[in-house]
């Protein structure tokens, strides 16, 4: 059975799951929208669970904490089942690809727009074209397998975490939703259809994050999520548009066929404004500074969709997006440089706020901003496969991670301030054991699957040409905030003592197997997940253990990519060094954070200074928002209020005084001079009538006097001259 | 030598009775001067051998023109008007006028004199068998029938019209 | 002095009796006279057709101042009527005291 041929079918499963969900939903399970409560002064901190802080406060409370009807087990069945037919589906097609020369697969189902002639910037003529196409190579096979994997394992997750709460079958179907999107992203053969697939997850994670919609909160962090995106993907239109211009197409293969023949610009050039304005889509989706801002906010919605779209996937779609356009990024090294320096600038910026955020989950979510950043390092250093790589690895942590953190929040009855928390740890074992590995991997621990991946990332940042001793720096700092972080994370959380209230301590249980299953999935993938990646440096191991970078290698062979090659000519011992330098940094990390948090209880501090500025993530937003709602938003509205007052109103009784100024002028002109004409005119009249009618004398003698006079002139006239 | 004398003579009547006929503060002196210069005028007639002319002019102007002029003067009052002013207040300028076209037609007959061989003594009439009266006669009742027949009827029409003008009521 | 008579001599003379003539019409006020005025300058014209019939040697002007004299009478009889019912109007024999269609 041909199953490249079918990967058409890969998107298409969890699509169907989403109509299923679209047009039977509501009679499989009646419950559309989850049972929160509106109470004044629900605290932020309050996970819109189903459990408020304040249970008595909620009516819907004993309604909510059922298990719904009796037919949600088919949305429970159908759902994820349809994400492992597209897993399964997936893994037979690789295994297909692997075993197909070139490692290239290329399906076109359907033609979208066929060839509108059109000119391109220099005036050759070229054809508009856009298939409905799908693209498996080793880049794609990576992809689709890490997005239907870790969104099964969240699919099972998710049966066990939102069972108590109404709306689960718009949840799933969502989530299915998504899920075809994503996967419509990584299986395009075409920037266009990329394009469909980035607006799609745009859109799903709008609704996910909405999903609460009763709470003013999650409505309007889906509004700032889909803004904020919208404004990366106008950005991203214009360098589709611009690639359309110069390149004359925007199918994979034929821009990388024509961009393997150009020469590596020198400056800034069309090449680097494409790219600039690529990574600029790139940067809302994957929420680098300056479009991150909406990722914190995004922990509004359910922990499940945190973990798959705001770990795993969506927030990859960038640097998948990056990695795709790598012919063209090797090309322009200005914007290569803009890219690497954006993500590690906004890798020690989210990792510094997250030094100081109580939220376990806003934590977690500047930890993801971070590790995107790292990923964008590697990319902007032109070391592709690393990025690729991460991107794998981070999946396995950061989904672990989140869907821990919802473990907890769900032992804690909907408490997400880690202030609150400790001394979980034996209470809630197995994802106290989970999250263990998962902070040990994302710290940088030797073995696991951070380590492998992040020192990667900082040995080619160190030694690519087109990186650079600073942007390392920046990256080690980072390395050993996060593990501060992370670590800080677990020992409030599970260590010390519980500072929580009565009533939320009795309550802590264990969360269901469909909770736990995934979260030691995740942990195992996280511990062995790494092992494809062994550094060169590690001669050791035979290369099969390599086999992550030789399996992409074909994507990246541009002949440009400086990342490889160049780290040749480097010393082992310094890589070495480095390597251990990353090591020593993060365990400094986990040994400053037992020092700080572990060893001793924790103590509440007022936050001031430096502290007060991180905890309020470097006053960001309040600047977003002076500058651009304020200043931009409103003050523009009320510029253009003060214009349509004066201007166009000012306009509207301008012409209205001019009327009745024109009128008055016309009466005027009217009364003196047309009928000042007329009246001249008589009186003309008049005036030469004085001296004619003298004339008329009524006299006879003086008519014949008159007679007599033109006799003489006539004679004179006619006679005599 | 005698044709100049009476033909001064009468030139001077005819002038001189038309000047004071003129100038007379009273209309019935201006009548009296008016005829002495038609008598003048028939005189002039005589002299060019128009006898009936001079015949018709005495009878007819003098006799019958003259006296009505007389008898309405009569029925009008003019004493009042004898008081007041004879010339009215443009004289000067028809003064002016009369004058120019007199000169001028003098003018015209200075410079055409020689066209009409006016300076030829007047030659005697063709037949010498007949009279004045009979020539008129002739020509009158035969050439000039028609406005002669003419002539009556503007007559009769100045007759009917002279009465109803003058009726109190018509 | 005693040159013989032309008929330029006739004409000279009846030149100045229309002038008389004329001027007694346009300037007397009273229309007795005015009237007067005008048979003056009909008799400068029959002394001129009487002239030139002579000069002639045609009895055709004397005919035509047949005629004059006829229609100086028809004339003289109607504006004599006139002068009698303007009188009885208006009272007044002066011209310019006649002026109803003066401005």
């Amino acid at each position: 059975m041909n199953f490249l041929d079918l990967i058409w079918l890969i998107p298409l499963f969890p699509l169907f799951g989403a109509a299923a969900m679209l047009l039977l939903g509501k009679r499989l399970d009646p419950q559309p929208a989850s049972a929160v409560a509106l109470a004044p002064g629900v605290e932020p901190a309050t996970d819109g669970h189903g459990h408020g802080h304040a249970p008595a406060l909620d009516p819907h409370h004993q309604a909510a904490h059922g298990h719904g009807p009796k037919t949600r087990w088919l949305i429970s069945l159908l759902c994820p089942g349809m994400v492992l037919a597209s897993f399964l589906l997936s893994v037979a097609a690789v295994a297909q690809l692997a075993s197909k020369a070139g490692h290239v697969h290329e399906t076109v189902p359907y033609t979208w727009i066929a060839g509108l002639p059109f000119h391109m910037a220099d005036g050759a003529a070229a054809r508009f074209t856009i298939d409905f196409g799908f693209l498996l190579d080793p880049l794609s096979s990576v992809m689709i397998l890490v997005v239907t994997g870790v969104a099964f394992l969240i699919h099972v997750y998710s049966t066990g975490y939102m069972a108590h709460d109404g709306g689960y079958y718009r949840f799933f179907g969502y989530l299915n939703l998504f899920v075809f999107f994503m996967l419509m992203l990584v299986l395009a053969n075409n920037y266009a259809l990329l394009f469909v697939g980035w607006e799609g997850v745009g859109l799903c994670s709008y609704l996910l994050i909405g999903f609460y919609f009763h709470k003013k909160s999650a409505g309007d962090a889906g509004n700032k999520a889909f803004i904020v995106n919208r404004i990366g993907d106008a950005a991203f239109i214009l360098g589709m548009l611009l690639m359309f211009a110069t390149l004359g197409s925007v199918r994979f293969l034929d821009v990388n066929a024509r961009l393997a023949g150009m020469p590596v610009e020198a400056g800034f050039g069309v090449l680097s404004l494409m790219a600039l304005l690529l990574f600029a889509g790139a940067t809302g989706k994957s929420a680098q500074f300056p479009l991150y801002v909406w990722l914190p906010d995004a922990m509004e919605g359910p922990t499940p969709v945190s973990a798959l779209i705001h770990a795993a996937t969506m927030v990859t779609a960038g640097v998948y997006m990056v990695a795709r356009s790598g012919a063209l990024f090797s090309l322009t090294p200005e914007t290569s440089l803009i890219v690497a320096a954006v993500g590690g600038f906004t890798a020690i910026l989210a990792a510094s706020i997250a030094l100081a955020q109580n939220d376990i989950k806003r934590v977690l979510a500047y930890s993801t901003v971070s590790q995107l950043g790292y990923m964008f390092m590697a990319a902007g250093v032109g070391a592709y496969w690393v990025a690729i790589f991460h991107l794998y690895t981070h999946a396995f942590f950061k989904a672990l991670l989140f869907l821990g953190s919802g473990s907890v929040i769900h032992a804690m009855s909907g408490e997400q301030d880690m202030r609150r928390m400790g001394g979980l740890k034996d209470k809630i074992p197995t994802t106290f054991k989970t999250m263990f590995v998962g902070s040990v991997a994302i710290a940088g621990i030797p073995g696991l699957a951070g380590f492998f991946s992040k020192d990667e990332i900082l040995w080619q940042v160190w030694s690519s040409p087109g990186g650079s001793k600073a942007l390392y720096l920046v990256g080690l700092v980072t390395a050993a905030l996060t593990a501060f972080y992370m670590w800080r994370l677990m020992f409030m959380t599970f260590y010390g003592q519980p500072r929580m209230d009565e009533k939320t301590a009795a309550h802590i249980h264990e969360s269901p197997p469909a909770m736990t299953v995934p979260l030691t999935i995740l942990a195992a993938g996280s511990v062995l997940g790494g092992w494809i990646g062994v550094p060169k440096l590690w001669s050791a191991f035979p290369d099969i253990f390599r086999i992550f970078e030789h399996w992409l290698a074909p994507v990246f062979a541009h002949g440009h990519a400086g990342g490889e090659h160049a780290a040749a000519h480097h010393d082992a011992s310094i890589e070495w060094l480095l390597m251990g330098l990353s090591v020593a940094v993060a365990v400094g990390g986990i040994a400053f954070a037992y020092h700080r948090y572990g060893k001793r209880p924790y103590q509440p501090v007022e936050a001031k200074g430096l502290h007060k500025v991180l905890l309020n993530k470097w006053y960001v937003d309040e600047i977003y928002g002076f500058l651009f709602i304020d200043g931009l938003a409103k003050g523009g509205g009320r510029a253009l209020a003060r214009f349509d007052q004066r201007v166009v109103d000012g306009g509207v009784n301008g012409a209205g005084w001019f009327t009745r100024f024109s009128g008055i002028v016309s009466s005027w002109w009217d009364t003196w001079i047309v009928d000042g004409a007329v009246r001249l005119t008589s009186f003309l009249v008049k005036m030469s009538s004085y001296p004619v009618r003298v004339i008329q004398t009524g006299s006879v003698q003086t008519y014949a006097l008159v007679f007599v006079f033109g006799v003489a002139l006539l004679l004179v006239y006619y006679r005599m001259l | 030598m005698t044709d100049t004398l009476f033909f001064y003579s009468f030139a001077l009547l005819t002038l001189a009775g038309a000047v004071l006929t003129i100038t007379r503060r009273s209309a019935v002196h201006s009548a009296i001067w008016l005829i002495v210069s038609l008598l003048g005028v028939a005189g002039l007639f005589l002299l060019q051998h128009a006898e009936f002319l001079f015949a018709v002019q005495i009878i007819l102007y003098i006799g019958g023109i003259m006296v009505l002029f007389l008898f309405v003067i009569m029925l009008v009052n003019l004493d009042l008007a004898a008081r007041q002013a004879r010339f009215n207040k443009a004289w000067w300028l028809a003064l002016a006028c009369g004058a120019a076209v007199g000169a001028e037609i003098l003018y015209f007959l200075h410079r055409g004199a020689g066209a009409f061989r006016l300076g030829a003594t007047g030659a005697a009439p063709a037949a010498a068998g007949t009279g004045n009266v009979e020539q008129l006669a002739d020509v009158l009742f035969s050439e000039y029938l028609v406005p002669f027949e003419v002539a009556s009827i503007l007559l009769l029409a100045a007759i009917v019209g002279s009465v109803i003008m003058a009726k109190k009521r018509v | 002095m005693f040159h013989p008579i032309t008929p330029a001599h006739y004409l000279v003379l009846s030149a100045a009796l229309l002038t008389i003539g004329t001027l007694g019409v346009l300037s007397r006020r009273n229309i007795v006279v005015i009237l007067m005025s005008i048979e003056l300058i009909l008799n400068a014209v029959n002394i001129n057709l009487i002239a030139f019939s002579r000069l002639h040697g045609q009895v055709t002007g004397q005919v035509f101042a047949i005629f004059v004299i006829t229609v100086a009478v028809a004339e003289a009889a109607v504006g004599l009527g006139l002068l009698i019912a303007l009188f009885r109007n208006k009272e007044t024999v002066l011209a310019d005291e006649i002026d109803l269609l003066k401005w």
